[in-house]
């Protein structure tokens, strides 16, 4: 499955500036690694310990992963993810 | 150095003295490259604390999308403290993920709901340095 990965501003330094990159896989997951293959870096500023980090927003067509499977959310052909880190604090 | 016209500082310290003894937080948008904000929105604090904020995530998807399509970024990001100083916690500083922007607290610490003045102060945050800088409010606008 063939999707586009959006990067936030802060994470484009992994991806040469690119602003969206393709990513293959039928999982959320498996999109991640792939494009860790080919933006070495970036799977750690999104993932810790298996899970994502907590204060990555990574959303499939619009719906916050953590409402739907987290890391193993099923994703199709053409769909959309779109990372940004959340804005909080204390 | 933060410019900010008046009525948008006051609706910023409106909604921290409205949600107060919660942590208020939202941003003002600015056309990209401006530095000038120009319209506050209101988030909601998912975390509904008075000692922690978080965007709530599907809200600000939607509003990142909106600023995209209007070519604006968020200038400001902005915060309430309820119990503490107008200055960045060591959270705010480990979580600001937005290097070019302003991040701007207000403490409803003295005050709370009521009339009052209201500690408003603005930071660089960058690479976990935190920068205060002046804030110059101006009479309106443009």
């Amino acid at each position: 499955m063939a999707v586009e990965v959006r990067i936030p501003t802060i994470l484009r330094t992994y991806t040469g500036g690119a602003k969206s990159v393709g990513g293959r896989g039928g999982t959320l997951s498996e999109v991640i690694e792939s494009v860790e293959a080919d933006n070495p870096g970036i799977k750690d500023r999104l993932v810790d310990g298996g899970d994502l980090r907590r204060f990555i927003n990574v959303y499939v067509n619009d719906e916050d992963v953590r409402f739907l499977g987290g890391l193993e959310t099923p994703v199709d052909d053409g769909d959309v993810v779109v990372v940004l880190p959340a804005v909080a604090g204390g | 150095m933060l410019t900010i016209a008046a009525d948008l500082r006051d609706q910023i310290v409106a909604h921290a003295k409205r949600d107060h003894p919660d942590e208020a937080c939202g941003i003002v948008a600015g056309a990209a490259g401006s530095d000038r904000p120009v319209r506050v929105v209101e988030m909601t604090n998912a975390e509904r604390s008075p000692t922690f904020f978080r965007f709530d995530s599907t809200e600000q998807l939607r509003v990142w999308r909106e600023l995209d399509d209007r070519d604006e970024v968020p200038v400001v990001i902005y915060h309430s403290h309820t119990a503490t100083p107008a200055f960045p916690s060591r959270t705010d500083v480990g979580l600001a993920a937005e290097p070019d922007a302003h991040y701007v607290l207000v403490s409803t610490a003295e005050y709370g709901n009521s009339p009052g003045p209201v500690e408003f102060r603005s930071f660089r945050i960058v690479d976990g340095v935190v920068t205060e800088e002046e804030v110059e409010v101006i009479s309106h606008g443009s």
